[in-house]
């Protein structure tokens, strides 16, 4: 079954900007946790768990579902917002983010966290991690399909060109990979630490397709989603989203900006970005389709 | 009749292993020939992940099969396991819990000729440090056998060590063998050795060199170096009041660690080790290596006549 498969564009907008207030205020509260990765992934994150991914809230290990990995670990706070919306877990649990004897860990467990596939946050591991949740479902003769969120940071790791080699080498057909693309890693642009241009290329030799998207237009990365599963079909390769994000996205301050990868905000930087974040909440608005 | 090398008992066991359990999968990282997973792979070819030379991402696709209900059997050289894919191992096995069996190659000096590069004698101190690893050093090859099918029915994951080469058996078909269990192959009176891995049959030996002497040398096997036994520790120490530990290791971190570590808890009695001098070896024949490196029956002798003085 799918939960709450939303198919207006408009609504899952609206949805990813409730997502960045969300996330803004539960990092705010307890003054810790990475904003800027979280709210580069807004939009791809929505559009995976309300319109793309085949979950079952109330049987969080059902065996059918879709799996989803956050290869990039780090974004765990907007990955806890969405769980929770869906009804994971409840969401009174966002307000302990990071706090001791809570549930949400500054990185995802799959063991605390209902909804979470797999423990990440060291960078590197997700895409393997999803390759062998794949061949367990060719093993099984299962259907479901297996997504792995990296981040284009992550792909210094040597670990993700490992785990390329293997994926393609292996036909895995059941396998997409999405790379928030958003050019920022800790310590600066990576264009100044470890530049990975052209990363398409470097994907094609690799032996999977390409497919590119603006990975804050809700409609390009709906549109990416069905040409990436299209295209490995044909193909008989995985297919890697590469979608293009801004660091910080939604908060003009943040945007772009290293500091922000863990930064946190003091009172007035959250007002101004609360006022921003809301703005953008009230433009998207009621679409008017009903959820 | 020459003993089967202990990576060929442990390939057949695999295969054996598969034939029972249609969860089991295997990975290797191209030395499946060498590990002798391969053995497996031949068996049961879809069941079988030969990832190349990339342990890193094999360790990884391993957590990735366990949470999707597979009991992975990951194999490679022990150091490439515990140190190249160790990060892996931590964080993406031993944290979740997930149930996947690490079986470390080619362990402490066996690798003999290949050298340093390709040695290791601190996997089970690497290991041991692991919050929710179990960790074993697996003493012949038909305990092999058993430790394949327990490792398999243990939840969670593990870790054995396994030597390259044909080694003198210290067990029958019929010895017990449970996870967590030390095996007492003799007691003693005047002092107590406690080995691991080949280190049991040359504990052996030197218990019987020392009773040649009149002295009476228990011989404790402690195959599961976490979680360790330790009542059968603490009833040698209360026993015969001097322990010598013996291990193909460093003598920081693994058997030795941590029978000392109990003994300071519980009920400190002397104790010497027998082991690797915390330094790295080099390239030569196995035995001569062994020999140089102090892990000898006679060594094992010294330090129980050692021991027994400082009583």
């Amino acid at each position: 079954m799918v939960s709450r498969r939303v198919e207006c564009s408009k609504q899952l907008a609206a949805i990813a900007a409730k997502l960045r207030v969300d996330v803004m205020e539960m990092v705010f509260r307890v003054q810790t946790g990475h904003l800027g990765g979280s709210l580069s992934a807004a939009e791809i994150l929505t559009t995976l768990y309300y319109h793309q991914l085949n979950v079952d809230p109330n049987n969080p290990d059902w065996p059918d579902r879709d799996r989803f990995v956050l290869g990039k670990g780090h974004a765990a706070p907007a990955l806890y917002v969405v769980l929770a919306d869906l009804g994971f877990f409840p969401r009174e649990e966002l307000k302990s983010l990071r706090q001791i004897n809570c549930m949400l860990q500054g990185h995802p467990d799959m063991r605390k966290t209902p909804g979470v596939e797999m423990s990440t946050g060291s960078l590197g591991h997700g895409l393997s991690a999803a390759i062998g949740m794949a061949l367990a479902a060719r093993l099984d003769g299962k259907h479901y399909h297996v997504w792995a969120l990296l981040g284009d940071g992550e792909l210094d790791e040597g670990q993700i060109w490992e785990a390329a080699a293997y994926a393609s080498f292996s036909g895995l057909t059941n396998l997409t990979a999405i790379v928030d693309f958003n050019r920022v890693q800790l310590d600066g642009p990576t264009d100044c630490i470890l530049c990975m241009d052209p990363v398409a290329d470097k994907w094609r030799s690799f032996g999977w397709n390409v497919v590119e998207a603006d990975g804050h237009c809700v409609d390009s990365l709906l549109k990416a989603y069905e040409e990436a599963l299209a295209v490995t079909e044909r193909t008989g390769k995985p297919s890697v989203i590469l979608a293009h994000t801004v660091k910080g996205k939604g908060v003009s301050f943040m945007e772009g900006q290293a500091a922000w990868h863990g930064g946190v905000p003091n009172a007035q930087q959250y007002e101004q970005a609360m006022k921003e974040l809301t703005q953008q909440l009230e433009l998207r608005g009621d679409c008017g389709c009903s959820r | 009749m020459q003993p089967l090398t202990m990576r060929e008992a442990y390939g057949q066991a695999l295969v054996a292993l598969g034939e029972s359990n249609p969860d089991v999968v295997v990975l290797d990282a191209d030395v499946s020939k060498s590990s002798r997973s391969t053995l497996f792979g031949e068996r049961f070819p879809e069941r079988f992940f030969n990832v190349g030379i990339a342990e890193s991402n094999m360790m990884s696709v391993a957590a990735g099969l366990a949470a999707s209900g597979k009991i992975p059997f990951v194999n490679s050289f022990s150091f490439l396991l515990t140190l190249r894919a160790g990060e892996q191992l931590r964080t993406g096995i031993a944290y979740p819990r997930l149930n996947v069996k690490v079986a470390g190659a080619y362990c402490g000096l066996s690798d003999s000729f290949d050298g340093p590069t390709h040695q290791d004698p601190m996997d089970l101190a690497v290991m041991r440090a692991m919050p929710n690893m179990t960790v074993i050093s697996v003493s012949d090859s038909i305990q092999a056998k058993k430790v394949v099918a327990a490792a398999a029915a243990w939840p969670g994951p593990v870790y054995f060590r396994l030597n390259r080469n044909a080694l003198p058996e210290v067990s029958t078909e019929d010895s017990p063998f449970e996870i967590g269990k030390a095996i007492w192959h003799r007691r003693g009176a005047d002092v107590t050795l406690i080995a691991t891995g080949i280190m049991v049959h040359r504990a052996l030996e030197a218990a019987r060199l020392l009773e040649t002497d009149g002295l009476k040398a228990g011989v404790l096997e402690v195959h599961t170096i976490k979680p360790i036994d330790t009542e059968a520790v603490m009833s040698a120490a209360r026993e015969t009041g001097a322990i010598v530990t013996a291990e193909e290791h460093n003598i920081y971190g693994g058997l030795g660690g941590a029978v000392a570590e109990l003994l300071v808890e519980h009920g400190p009695v002397p104790m010497e080790r027998v082991g690797i001098r915390d330094t790295f070896a080099e390239s030569g024949d196995y035995e001569a290596l062994l020999a140089k490196y102090g892990l000898t029956s006679q060594a094992v002798v010294d330090a129980a006549r050692k021991v027994m003085r400082r009583k």
